[in-house]
C-alpha cells in the first residue's frame, strides 16, 4: 500500500474543496473520500488504488434515515447499510431495499458500510483486482483479459469490447428499481441525479464508472413514494447461500389493480456492467394480468439484448427464471 | 498458576512453565531495541520497559503519525504508520494478540472486534480513523478467571478446533445477542456467515451461540 494523508473536514464545503483539486473522482483519483473503508481500503491493500490524500467524511453527519413529505424517504450518503436495512421506514415502505441490503455482505461488512460508499462500490471482477493482469478499467487501454478468460461471474447486459465487468451491488439494484435520486455536493452547488443517469455503461473508458466529477459528495439519496398498494420485492440468486455475490438478481416493484398489472418495475443485477433496469420487462408487463406466463414474457423482453461471453451463458435462463419468480413473490396476494 | 499436565512426570521449571506466547512476546519486546525499522512504538503503555522505544525513536519511524486509541476501556498513545489498520495496531503495538488476522481483506472475519459496540471487520480500518471510537476486542470481554457467558459456551460445546477464528467467531456472536435475529439455527448460520472457520466447526459454534441465547 501506499503511504497517504488523511484529511479531515469539518464540513461538507471542506470536503468537496479537498477533492476538487484531483484530475479525477473515477479510478485512480489521487484523492478520494473515505467512509466505512470496506471497499477503498481493501483495494488500496491490492495497490489497486493508490490515492496519495484520503478525505475523511466519516464526522459529517449525513446519516439520518428520514421520512419526506408526501411519503417519500431521504437516506444520507453515511447511513451505514445496517441502519438502513433496519429501520422501520424501509422496512414498511420499502422491503426491496433492506432486503437487497440484508442479502449482501456480512453483517461486520453492513455495519460499516454507507449508502454513499455503496452507490461506488467497485466490480469484483478478477483481472481489476490483480494488478499483474492488463486491465481496461483499471489501467486504460491495457486489454480486457476476462473476455477471453474466467468470466462466469461477469456480465451479459451492457458490455463492451473493452469491458464486461459486473457491478455488484445489491443496494443499487433495489434503488435503481425505486428510481431513487442520487443527490451530490459538488464544486460547483447541488445536483440531484436520477439513478438512471448515475451510472455510466463502459463504452470505450470502462475507466469512468459514474458522472460524478473531481470534488463531487454524495450527500443522500431520496426515494420517492411507491403507488398505493404497491408491493416490492428482492430476489438474489447465487453460488452460496450467504455472502456470495449475485449471479442474477432482481428488484420488483409492482402494483395489481382488478388483476392486472398498473405499475411495474423491474431492475436487475448480477447480470449488467451497471444496475440494470429493464423498461422493455415493464412495458411488456403493462395492463396485463399478472400470470406466470406474461411474467415469463417479461423476462425474455429483459434479457433480450443479452450477449453471453465464454463461461457466462446460464446466467441468461437463470436471470429469466430470477426475474420470472421475483414477480411471482410480487404480486402474490397476502 | 498454569495447569500443568498430571500425567507428565518431569514438573517444569519456572522458565518452562512461561508460555510459548508470553515468551514470544518478551523476545519481540527485546528486539525492539535494536531494532532501527520498528514501524510502530507504545509511547505510554510500556513507556516504564527499558526496552520500549523512545518517542523521539519513534518518531523517527518514516511518516510515522500519533494516535489515540481507546481499546478495552484504556486509552493507548502510540505512533503508528499512516496505513497501519486498528488489526495491526493491536497486535503489533499493543500486544493484543486475541485479534487475529486471516485474510486482512474483510473476508474472513478473523479480526472481528466491537467498533462502539458492532462488530467490524479491524483490518479494514485505519487506526488514525478511529481515535474517538471504543474498541473492545476478545481481550475485553472475558478473563481466563471469568470467562463471557460465551466464551464458556465454545468451551462447553466445542466450538472449535485449531482455534484460529474463535476469537472472531466469538465476538461476531457476542455482538449478536443483541441483533435482531431470528430464533432458528439457520438464522444463527446466517448472522455468522462473515465468519469463516477452515476446521469446518460450524455445528458446534452454533450450539454454543443457541445456548447462551437460551440462558437469557
Amino acid at each position: 500500500m501506499h503511504t497517504f494523508e488523511l484529511i479531515t473536514p469539518a464540513s461538507v464545503t471542506e470536503a468537496v474543496k479537498a477533492q476538487a483539486g484531483s484530475p479525477t473522482a473515477q479510478q485512480g483519483a489521487p484523492v478520494r473520500f473515505i467512509a466505512g473503508g470496506t471497499n477503498l481500503v481493501d483495494f488500496m491493500k491490492l495497490n489497486v488504488e493508490t490515492p496519495r490524500q484520503l478525505v475523511d467524511i466519516n464526522r459529517l453527519g449525513l446519516d439520518r434515515v428520514e421520512a419526506l413529505p408526501g411519503g417519500g424517504v431521504k437516506i444520507g450518503a453515511l447511513a451505514r447499510n445496517t441502519d438502513v436495512a433496519q429501520h422501520e421506514l424501509i422496512k414498511a415502505r420499502y422491503p426491496v431495499l433492506s432486503e437487497a441490503i440484508l442479502s449482501g455482505a456480512t453483517v461486520q461488512l453492513r455495519n460499516l458500510a454507507t449508502t454513499g460508499g455503496n452507490l461506488l462500490q467497485k466490480t469484483r471482477c478478477v483481472y481489476y483486482r490483480d494488478t499483474a493482469f492488463a486491465c481496461n478499467k483499471r489501467n486504460p487501454g491495457s486489454g480486457c483479459p476476462a473476455i477471453e478468460g474466467h468470466n462466469r461471474m461477469l456480465a451479459v447486459l451492457g458490455t463492451s469490447e473493452h469491458c464486461i465487468a459486473t457491478n455488484p451491488s445489491d443496494q443499487n439494484v433495489a434503488l435503481t428499481a425505486l428510481e431513487a435520486t442520487v443527490h451530490v455536493t459538488g464544486a460547483k452547488g447541488e445536483r440531484a441525479i436520477p439513478i438512471a443517469e448515475f451510472y455510466v455503461l463502459p463504452g470505450a473508458t470502462p475507466e469512468r464508472e459514474t458522472v460524478l466529477a473531481p470534488g463531487d459528495l454524495i450527500t443522500h439519496v431520496t426515494i420517492p413514494a411507491l403507488p398505493d398498494g404497491a408491493k416490492s420485492v428482492y430476489l438474489k440468486l447465487r453460488d452460496r447461500a450467504s455472502y456470495e455475490f449475485a449471479l442474477a438478481s432482481a428488484a420488483i416493484v409492482t402494483q395489481v389493480s382488478g388483476g392486472r398489472i398498473s405499475f411495474a418495475r423491474v431492475a436487475m443485477g448480477g447480470v449488467g456492467t451497471v444496475p440494470w433496469r429493464s423498461h422493455e420487462a415493464e412495458k411488456a408487463l403493462l395492463g396485463k394480468a399478472a400470470t406466470r406466463e406474461n411474467f415469463r414474457a417479461a423476462a425474455e423482453a429483459a434479457l433480450h439484448g443479452a450477449k453471453p461471453q465464454t463461461q457466462n451463458g446460464f446466467k441468461v435462463e437463470l436471470a429469466k427464471r430470477c426475474v420470472t419468480h421475483a414477480l411471482t413473490l410480487a404480486t402474490k396476494q397476502a | 498458576m498454569a495447569p500443568i499436565d498430571e500425567k507428565d512426570p518431569q514438573p517444569l521449571t519456572s522458565l518452562e512453565r512461561i508460555s510459548r506466547r508470553v515468551f514470544l512476546t518478551r523476545a519481540g519486546a527485546a528486539g525492539v531495541a535494536t531494532a532501527t525499522a520498528a514501524v510502530a512504538a507504545p509511547l505510554s503503555a510500556q513507556a516504564q520497559a527499558p526496552t520500549a522505544a523512545a518517542p523521539t525513536e519513534a518518531a523517527a519511524v518514516p511518516g510515522a503519525v500519533p494516535v489515540t486509541l481507546k481499546v478495552n476501556g484504556s486509552t493507548h498513545r502510540v505512533m503508528v504508520d499512516p496505513r497501519a489498520t486498528v488489526l495491526d495496531t493491536l497486535r503489533e503495538t499493543l500486544s493484543l494478540t486475541g485479534t487475529k488476522k486471516g485474510c486482512d481483506h474483510g473476508q474472513c472475519g478473523a479480526c472481528t472486534v466491537h467498533l462502539n459496540g458492532r462488530r467490524v471487520n479491524s483490518c479494514l480500518l485505519f487506526a488514525t480513523m478511529h481515535q474517538n471510537d471504543e474498541i473492545t476486542t476478545i481481550e475485553g470481554i472475558g478473563t481466563p478467571e471469568k470467562l463471557h457467558p460465551m466464551q464458556a459456551a465454545f468451551v462447553q460445546e466445542d466450538g472449535y478446533q485449531c482455534g484460529y477464528c474463535t476469537s472472531g467467531q466469538i465476538m461476531s456472536a457476542v455482538a449478536l445477542l443483541k441483533e435482531p435475529v431470528g430464533a432458528d439455527d439457520a438464522s444463527v448460520r446466517e448472522a455468522l456467515s462473515g465468519n469463516i472457520c477452515r476446521c469446518g466447526a460450524y455445528p458446534n459454534i452454533v450450539a454454543a451461540v443457541q445456548a447462551v441465547r437460551h440462558m437469557a
